[in-house]
């Protein structure tokens, strides 16, 4: 393998990588708060791809981002008001299988508005065949878009969580919600602030991604169950190992094609899912104590 | 006697559908209530796993395919240019292999039927086995995604072999002979017989379930969901347990995508798509999750409405809508609501708080 080849399938792994990292930052943050997957986490990407679409001939490119963020945010303040919220002691089988319900009605919702073909966002700058040349290997700029997006991300999510003082509940909340209440928080809230926050960032990394990969209906699941290996690969709950372990993730897919047919690429991130599951269901970078009572 | 009771009822049903379908000139009913028979076969294992066992499988429609697939495959992938290798030689002194003509007259050499659906079954099971050791050491969301991984891969796979017939899937499945003249096929003249095959399967699956959670099993299952501490202090071991009844429901499965592929006469990738799971899973949750009667009456009911069409593109929304509304209003099912006696309840609740009052 040449080196620019390698550096080409690197940047496609890290492309990939970083969008299933922001759908496992978007697992954990609902996970802290509620101790529940969300399993309609996959359709939030797609619903920031498809609203942006259908918003650019009205708004154009950066407002109709916004608007399409905004608009899945309170779709995923709605998903949480409407079905979560009032629920009491909810067991785990029943969260799964309700979450599970809403994946496949927000899908078939999108089925039945968008249709069953695939769309995409014009790339941000330059078309299909602008690139800028790494080392060698030419790289779509739309790459450094979703690179970048998704690093600022994580960087923002941060800051939130570590300095501003509605992050600070949301951590409380997390580490102990009886305690949190006890405190005065609103956990209540802060649930549904966390399936916003949640919400918005799988839509604005829908909107970036969707150039390169296209927004189809049917996105959401495979999302979703490579951005829970992602998750699980890095420890259930710990934001910073995801963003880690999506690019590990990423960059092992990129890679795989040059030896196994793309048609089994999906089974190889799944196969990794069950490996990890079956070794280390704590993960990669977790610590073996921490977070074992779920299993 | 009051055990035999919902079966009798069960095959006076069966009897009287035939009949008034007979009566009234609607045969073409038959069709889709011998298919719902037999995703009533799946539905009733994984009822099992999940009532009872408390273990969630989203993988179910991936049992089904390596049911239906293999059996599909073996039964009509031609051997003759291997004719010479030992180990087909050596299958055909078993008896195990048929030759035939197909309908261009060349010579066809392929597995009868019944050790192909022998070979996919216990394929299943060997499956389940070895995906349930790990697996089942999983609880909740962990299970749920370990399953639901493994139907995608059995999807992925179905999609991408050319030995599996790709997205085009297998056709031309051959009859499954079964004794007295009997044969499991889509054709019209054995219309009425295949109902009756398939019920009569369904039927004595049911009583072997039953037997099953009666049994020392049942208990046990019935003790691990109820407090799993407690059974494996009670020297209940419960991983064997839940192991055991994971592999029973992988092979109710598989053998319900075994007939259903004869009697479709082909199986495609759709049938073992994640919402195939889903639907599965579903249809478990509106019957009540331990409740092998509900789970047979909506799967049934559910199935013959889907396979009719009623939800027209609506089809997969609405096991979503379905799905969602039992789990926030009647997380033990529609057969748990009862009507009648919340009603009376709420009346005895309101004259106690006056008289109290």
């Amino acid at each position: 393998m040449t080196l620019e080849l390698f550096i080409q399938y690197l940047f496609a792994g890290i492309t990939y990588g970083s969008i299933y990292a922001i759908v496992a930052i978007g697992f954990n943050i609902i996970y802290n708060t509620t101790g529940i997957i969300n399993f309609a986490q996959g359709e939030f990407v797609m619903l920031g791809g498809m609203i942006s679409i259908s918003l650019l001939p009205v708004l154009g490119l950066p407002l109709a981002i916004v608007a399409a963020v905004v608009i899945t945010m309170i779709f995923g303040a709605l998903l949480e008001i409407c079905f979560i919220r009032w629920l009491v002691n909810p067991g785990v089988l029943r969260m799964i299988i309700i979450t599970i319900g809403l994946s496949i009605l927000t899908r078939e919702a999108a089925l039945h508005i968008w249709g069953e073909s695939i769309h995409s966002l014009p790339y941000f700058v330059g078309n299909e065949i602008t690139s800028v040349t790494i080392a060698g290997a030419r790289i779509s700029p739309q790459v450094l878009w979703v690179v970048g997006a998704c690093g600022c991300m994580v960087i923002i999510l941060s800051i939130f969580f570590q300095t501003t003082s509605v992050g600070r509940d949301m951590r409380a909340c997390a580490a102990n919600r009886t305690a949190a209440t006890l405190c005065g928080i609103n956990t209540r809230n802060m649930v549904t602030l966390s399936f916003m926050l949640s919400a918005g960032i799988g839509a604005l990394a829908g909107c970036v991604v969707s150039p390169i990969t296209s927004t189809a209906y049917d996105n959401g699941t495979g999302l979703a169950i490579k951005g829970f290996t992602v998750a699980i690969l890095g420890g259930l709950g710990n934001s910073m190992a995801a963003v880690g372990a999506g690019l590990l993730l990423g960059i092992i897919e990129a890679f795989s094609v040059h030896i196994i047919p793309l048609a089994f690429q999906d089974a190889i991130a799944i196969s990794l899912l069950l490996l990890i599951l079956f070794i280390r269901p704590h993960g990669l970078f977790g610590s073996r104590s921490a977070g074992l009572k779920e299993f | 006697m009051r055990r035999l009771l919902p079966i009798c009822l069960l095959i006076g049903a069966v009897v009287a559908v035939q009949l008034v379908t007979e009566v009234s000139d609607t045969r073409y009913y038959l069709t889709q209530l011998t298919m719902a028979a037999y995703y009533c076969l799946l539905i009733i294992g994984l009822s099992v796993l999940m009532g009872y066992a408390g273990q969630i499988s989203l993988g179910h429609a991936g049992f089904f395919a390596i049911g239906g697939y293999l059996s599909a495959a073996l039964t009509t992938h031609n051997l003759i240019e291997y004719n010479q290798a030992g180990l087909v030689q050596a299958l055909q002194q078993l008896g195990l292999l048929v030759s035939t003509q197909d309908i261009y007259g060349s010579s066809l050499l392929v597995v009868a039927p019944w050790a192909a659906a022998l070979a996919a079954v216990c394929a299943a099971a060997l499956i389940a086995w070895l995906l349930g050791i790990p697996v089942l050491k999983l609880k909740g969301h962990y299970l749920a995604m370990a399953t639901l991984g493994f139907g995608i891969i059995v999807y992925r796979v179905a999609l991408a072999s050319s030995y599996f017939g790709e997205a085009d899937g297998i056709s031309e499945v051959p009859p499954f002979q079964l004794p007295f003249g009997l044969a499991v096929s889509g054709d019209f003249s054995a219309r009425v017989e295949n109902y009756y095959i398939a019920w009569g399967v369904l039927i004595i699956g049911l009583i072997l379930l039953r037997n099953l959670i009666d049994s020392r099993v049942g208990r046990a299952l019935r003790a691990i969901h109820a407090a799993p501490e407690a059974a494996e202090a009670m020297g209940v071991d419960t991983a064997r347990f839940k192991l055991k009844v994971f592999v029973i429901s992988a092979v109710y499965a598989a053998v319900a995508g075994v007939f259903l592929t004869h009697y479709n006469g082909g199986i495609g990738p759709s049938e073992a798509g994640v919402m195939k799971s889903v639907r599965y899973v579903a249809i478990v949750a509106v019957g009540g999750m331990a409740n092998l009667n509900g789970a047979l009456l909506m799967g049934v009911v559910l199935s013959f409405m889907s396979l009719r069409g009623v939800f027209g593109t609506y089809d997969d929304a609405v096991f979503g809508l379905i799905l969602i509304v039992i789990m926030l209003f009647a997380p033990k099912g529609v057969l748990s609501l009862n009507p009648l006696a919340r009603v009376r309840a709420t009346i005895g609740r309101r004259r106690l708080s006056r008289e109290g009052g």
